[in-house]
């Protein structure tokens, strides 16, 4: 694998951060940012006490986000563990929403690559139309990008038909130079879409690695022609927050990348931020969270 | 140093322990009766309502969850430092039309209205709670629990009591409030801001915006978040919307008049009960 030429200027990132961050969007365009930010909602519950209840309440809300507003989207998909994929399947039955699953020793990636592939078969045998995996990052920043380069294109193999998403886990990742090549290795290697965080490293995703990887998806595309899609993940809970990535995308990537099938924010609570915020902006009354379902 | 310049006060809000300018970065000309002297008073803007009611959110299982005797201490304290800012609140209340008698009288039933407040603390809710006789093997009985978030739109007459008689009952009872500050009377409201600030009272717990009452009645009577509201006031078109909008998320509201504020015909634990929700727990005792 050759080395990613492409330098972060570091401080130019920050500035363009900044400038984004500053875009007021008010009234109508407001409504509509809201409402695709909630197409484009992968539901996540990623926790070691989940159990087949509480996914198949998450499918629930997938499906009916609030029942007294009618004419709103769903989610794009729901991400859970492996072992939920059935019971999320089960309950999504007769709706568009995706399932999606993390694998390959999520968050850590700490196992041999033969355990992480029988894990993805299974996960995809069990119906997973997506699946989350984890990049090596120990053997990243020990600059061993073949082997990253290899894991990926093999966990591609595994999942058939299933789209892959690669986490490149930004928040071990130190630099945004390494984001960068990290970001660079991941599509050359077949990912379907690339993702900031796991969620369980603070910081998650953060605007300006987010930005990084757009760049780094924009010249792929004008590379190689293929649309790679992004999500950024962990610690997006406002709608305030969606609706800047939103403008970082249209400004970055265009209009082509304005749709859930190559954007996600990967979260949990964003989307009854949002919903409060889409009543808020119908009635003009401010809204509480306790009108709302638990997250 | 006879032509020394004197450093002015600039006016401003208090928000989540924060004193804070108004974000719409909106003023409006406030003039002073006694010396003509022209200032400028932060207008509030429903942004800053919100935020005020998210602080106030925020603060609120904080200080529900205090111990009575500890939010005793706390008003007491209010008291103390209000005490050593006399001379300092008459002047402002010199400022808004009182005679020195007068303020001076204001000041002191402000400071005792704290006092008396902050005795309460811990003994109403030994008067209002209760034990209740049920024909059933049940041990009945009846707590108080704190509303959560009030809204307070303080009176227009008065500029320091009609304000802290508003809120010294909602806080002692364990709420957080937002409190709006009457265009009128609006110049104690750094002077009470920096008397909360120092004397141990949470951020978020008490905040307090100046702007138009006219332009915010509709946020403070519709905010979701808004558990109770109370309203000063006389104005029979205001109360109707308030009362309408209310209905919304079933606010408690309590409409006040000048009784309610003035000292001794203020003075009551009942002031207490406008912000308490009770509670009846039914608990078996076997046959």
């Amino acid at each position: 694998m050759k080395l990613s030429e492409t330098k972060v200027d570091q401080i130019g990132v920050q500035e363009r951060v900044a400038r984004l961050q500053s875009r007021s969007i008010k009234a109508d365009s407001k409504k509509e940012a809201l409402t695709l930010a909630l197409s484009m909602i992968d539901l996540t519950t990623l926790e070691g006490r989940d159990s087949p209840n509480k996914v198949r309440q998450l499918c629930y809300k997938a499906t009916h986000l609030h029942e007294s507003f009618p004419g709103l989207p769903h989610v794009a998909a729901i991400c859970v563990y492996a072992p939920m994929i059935r019971t999320a399947k089960e309950a999504l039955q007769g709706s568009t929403v995706k399932v999606a699953a993390v694998a390959t020793a999520f968050p850590s990636g700490m196992t041999s690559l033969e355990t992480k592939l029988d894990e993805v078969k299974q996960a995809a045998q069990d119906g997973a139309d997506e699946i989350d995996m984890v990049i090596s990052r120990g053997r990243f920043l020990s600059g061993d990008f073949d082997y990253v380069a290899e894991e990926i294109n093999r966990v591609k193999e595994a999942c058939g038909s299933a789209h892959l998403k690669v986490i490149l886990e930004t928040g071990e990742l130190v630099t945004l130079d390494n984001v960068r090549t990290a970001s660079d290795i991941a599509m050359a290697a077949g990912a379907d879409f690339i993702k900031t965080s796991t969620g369980k490293i603070q910081p998650a995703a953060t605007p300006e690695v987010t930005l990084v990887m757009m760049q780094a998806i924009k010249d792929f595309y004008h590379k190689n022609g293929r649309k790679v899609g992004l999500k950024p993940a962990g610690g997006i809970s406002k709608s305030k927050q969606a609706i800047q990535y939103l403008v970082m995308l249209r400004e970055t990537l265009g209009q082509d990348w304005l749709n859930p099938d190559l954007f996600r924010f990967g979260a949990s609570s964003l989307a009854n931020d949002i919903l409060m915020q889409v009543v808020k902006q119908n009635t003009g009354i401010y809204q509480s969270a306790s009108y709302f379902s638990l997250d | 140093m006879n032509d020394r310049i004197g450093v002015r006060k600039t006016h401003k809000m208090f928000i989540n322990g924060k004193f804070a300018r108004s974000e719409s970065e909106r003023t409006f000309g406030w003039t002073t009766s006694d010396t003509k002297d022209s200032t400028n008073i932060c207008r509030a803007s429903r942004k800053d309502f919100r935020d005020s009611v998210l602080a106030a959110k925020n603060a609120f299982s904080g200080w529900s969850s205090r111990t009575a005797y500890n939010r005793a201490q706390i008003i007491y304290r209010c008291a103390e430092i209000l005490e050593g800012r006399s001379a300092q609140l008459v002047e402002e209340l010199c400022a808004q039309g009182l005679n020195p008698e007068d303020a001076q009288l204001e000041v002191r039933q402000t400071i005792d209205l704290l006092v008396y407040y902050a005795g309460w603390a811990d003994k109403y809710q030994q008067l209002f709670s209760s034990v209740n006789p049920v024909s059933a093997p049940y041990f009945n009985f009846t707590a108080l629990e704190a509303t959560g978030v009030v809204a307070i739109i303080a009176p227009r007459e008065s500029g320091l009591l009609g304000i802290v008689s508003a809120i010294a009952p909602t806080l002692v009872g364990g709420n957080t409030c937002v409190t709006l500050i009457s265009e009128e009377n609006p110049l104690c409201t750094s002077s009470l801001s920096e008397t909360l600030h120092t004397s141990d009272v949470p951020a978020g717990v008490v905040n307090l915006l100046t702007g138009f009452r006219s332009e915010l009645i509709e946020q403070f009577s519709t905010h979701m978040e808004v558990n109770a509201l109370i309203y000063f006031g006389e104005d029979k078109d205001e109360i109707t919307r308030i009362e309408t909008n209310a209905a919304e998320n079933v606010k408690r509201v309590s409409i006040c008049a000048r009784r309610d504020w003035e000292y001794e015909s203020s003075l009551s634990p009942y002031a207490i009960l406008r912000t308490q929700e009770t509670k009846t727990t039914w608990h078996p005792i076997g046959f």
